[in-house]
């Protein structure tokens, strides 16, 4: 919590081997190192032997580089880079509101607004879904502060580089 | 050829060119024991009193080499004594590879009997670690990990092997070791950078680690350029030896207990040449003014230690002997006469201990052993007060000459490592143990293992009765309050040494230390010589942490 005020978030994008436990490894260094995550997202990518680990960090730039230097020293990383803020960051939210006639229009209204969508309906909650940018889901939560929350889940952040480079950032 | 897991792990064991392997059989490692039973020709297996002295034996071995240290442990509690020994091996850059059984793959997770997670628990101790989960992986597992433990940076790696993999076969095809690149890559305009600056610098010192220390290469090439460049130098504890002990230009140790000249003259140069060194915090103990009026030029084989600890004007990632190699054609032949005539003054007023006619002292005994064994002994220090005094006083002539624990500080390593050192390089070396009576009594077992192999291993015990560093410590920061530090103990080390089948000999004067060494260098198997001093000898000069050398103490 400290981190996130003092520092600008970073996200780095981590190309390792399809390993077990290489999740493990990663994290258990990031916490030997006291480099606090704030999120951690791993899939496989297009080349099933390659593995996609994007992390989300609030760091100053030293730590920055200590964080990407020790990250390469792993023998499973092929690669890992920082993503610009030009980069394609997405994040998915799910939340539970306690709902009931009197305040669905208006939850509809916001829905309508950030484009997310219902995808349950109960006769005393719902659950919603919103795609996008961290700042947008930041902002939806912020107007869904006066309502009745129950449970929300938010995936972390995914990100791309934009343009055609298949695997961005070398160096 | 079809090949069970067992004759695998031996044939790729030749393969890589082990002939020695330090180990503890147990339930999960009995079929690659039985294999082993089979090779005894070919693989020489080294049995300890206990896997942690096996795992520093490997670790002395690779140290007194320059070869890769093997070690093998079963499953469980033999995997878990395994791991302050990678640990160590770890901080130090030792290239090693660790086998350990695990129990089979069907009872895996299942918190099977003798099961740890042993890859989890030696994952950030490890350069990488591995659990062979298919017999067709064996091989290249084994092959990989002793091609990581050897590139670039060193380190331990570590196979675990399930019991039912070392039974179960396959295809088997033969494969010559890996040639291991040297990394031939540096920034040839940095580098170019760094001449110039050493070129143009009137007050520059060099300051060097173990990644000097770790190639014969790199030590001539060292040499060569403070030489040439006619620079002061001083080192780490990792690279005590590089310099001849005496050679004008060495400055001793740096650091928290080195001279203060080394600690003056880098807090007063203009310029700091960093080679294979990584900014400890025994080294530099202040991190924000360490050299403070210098620009630092660091060259390391691991990108990540730039700017780790603390921040350089400039670097220069790369193998240290190719860097220094191709750094020396580049700069100027000098003299700084007027920089060594400063330091020349501030030498004189160097710490010197003062020498005793009546009690034994740390530095008389350590310059005894030397004056008695000669230039060529391999020391092995366990850690603490005599580890200091040993960096501080032995008369270092070559590295892969003084094998200690660096980096994590381990008490207990010096048996096991002496252990390692004295099988990898034969009977005909002479090996020196120095130890405390703290250090020594975490692992003293291993004295029936040079009985049983017929070490000649001298360990010297300085016993003042007390943990000494700590005690130290006590009596400078934390007001004389001597909290378990004073154990009392009454072992009777003479009869211990026997009882184990070695020599044991009690000294309280200079003239029954020297008879006792004299003896001891006649004995064909282990000898221990304890030496009685007082429980108030200090390590100095003192640096306290995070000051400077402006702090330093240099009386009791």
């Amino acid at each position: 919590m400290e981190n996130q005020q003092k520092y600008p978030r970073k996200v780095i994008s981590i190309l390792v081997e399809n390993h077990y436990g290489v999740l493990a490894r990663i994290s258990s260094m990031f916490n030997r190192r006291s480099f606090n995550i704030d999120s951690i997202a791993a899939s496989e990518t297009i080349d099933p032997e390659i593995t996609r680990i994007t992390i989300t960090v609030h760091v100053d730039e030293n730590m920055l580089k200590q964080m990407l230097l020790q990250t390469r020293r792993l023998e499973e990383v092929r690669e890992a880079f920082v993503l610009d803020g030009d980069s394609l960051q997405r994040e998915l939210l799910l939340i539970k509101i306690a709902a009931d006639r009197e305040n669905l229009p208006s939850l509809r209204d916001i829905a309508g607004v950030y484009k997310a969508k219902i995808i349950d309906l109960s006769p005393d909650s719902l659950v919603m879904e919103l795609t996008g940018k961290p700042e947008k889901i930041d902002g939806f939560l912020n107007m869904m502060k006066s309502y009745d929350i129950l449970e929300m889940c938010r995936t972390g952040i995914t990100a791309l580089e934009r343009g055609t480079d298949r695997i961005p950032g070398k160096n | 050829m079809i090949l069970n897991g067992s004759q695998i792990f031996v044939e790729v064991l030749a393969e890589q060119g082990v002939d020695t392997l330090f180990g503890y059989p147990g339930g999960a490692v009995l079929n690659l024991y039985d294999e082993l039973y089979r090779n005894q020709h070919r693989i020489h297996h080294v049995m300890t009193a206990h896997e942690q002295g096996a795992s520093h034996a490997a670790d002395g071995y690779a140290r007194a080499t320059g070869k890769t240290g093997v070690v093998l442990a079963t499953s469980g509690p033999g995997a878990t004594n395994l791991v302050t020994g990678i640990a160590t091996a770890y901080m130090d850059s030792v290239p090693m590879v660790a086998f350990t059984g695990n129990v089979g793959t069907p009872v895996l997770g299942k918190d099977a009997f003798q099961e740890a997670y042993i890859e989890g628990i030696t994952m950030p101790i490890t350069k990488h670690n591995y659990t062979v989960r298919r017999v067709e992986d064996l091989a290249d597992t084994m092959r990989e990990a002793f091609r990581i433990a050897q590139t670039g940076r060193k380190g331990p790696v570590l196979v675990d092997i399930p019991k039912d993999i070392t039974a179960a076969s396959c295809e088997f095809t033969p494969a010559a070791p890996a040639q291991i690149p040297q990394m031939t890559d540096y920034d040839a305009a940095a580098l170019a950078k760094a001449a110039e600056l050493i070129n143009s610098a009137k007050r520059p010192v060099v300051y060097f680690g173990g990644g000097v220390a770790v190639s014969e290469q790199g030590c001539t090439a060292l040499r060569a350029l403070i030489e040439k460049a006619d620079m002061p130098a001083t080192y780490t504890l990792m690279a005590a030896g590089v310099l001849n002990y005496g050679d004008a230009r060495s400055l001793g140790l740096i650091g928290m207990h080195g001279t203060y000249t080394a600690n003056k003259t880098v807090d007063s140069a203009d310029l700091v040449l960093a080679i294979g060194t990584r900014f400890s915090d025994r080294v530099a103990l202040n991190p924000g003014k360490f050299a403070a009026n210098a620009q630092i030029v660091q060259i390391d084989i691991d990108a990540s230690e730039v700017d780790k600890n603390v921040p350089v004007a400039l670097s220069v990632v790369g193998d240290a002997a190719v860097v220094l190699k191709a750094l020396l054609p580049l700069v100027k032949q000098t003299e700084h006469r007027e920089w060594f005539a400063q330091i020349a003054q501030w030498q004189a007023n160097d710490y010197q201990p003062k020498d005793s006619e009546t009690v034994l002292k740390p530095h008389q005994i350590i310059r005894e052993v030397c004056d008695m064994t000669g230039p060529d002994t391999v020391y092995v220090t366990d850690v603490g007060q005599h580890q200091m005094w040993a960096a501080q006083y032995v008369r270092h002539a070559k590295p892969r000459g003084f094998l200690t624990s660096g980096g994590l500080g381990t008490m207990g390593y010096g048996y096991g490592a002496a252990i390692g050192a004295q099988v990898a390089l034969g009977k005909n070396q002479r090996v020196i143990h120095f130890t405390g009576d703290g250090s020594f009594h975490m692992n003293l077992n291993e004295c029936c293992t040079a009985v049983s192999y017929e070490l000649p291993i001298i360990t010297v015990i300085f016993n003042n009765q007390v943990l000494g560093m700590v005690r130290q410590w006590q009596t400078v920061f934390y007001g004389k309050r001597y909290s378990s530090t004073d154990p009392h103990r009454k072992t009777n080390y003479v009869k211990l040494a026997e009882g184990f089948g070695a020599k044991g000999y009690h000294c309280e004067t200079m003239a029954q230390f020297r008879a006792a060494m004299a003896e001891a260098l006649q004995n064909s198997g282990p000898s221990w010589i304890e030496c009685c001093i007082d429980k108030d000898e200090k390590v100095l000069p003192m640096i306290p942490p995070g000051g400077g050398v402006q702090d330093i103490t240099m009386q009791d």
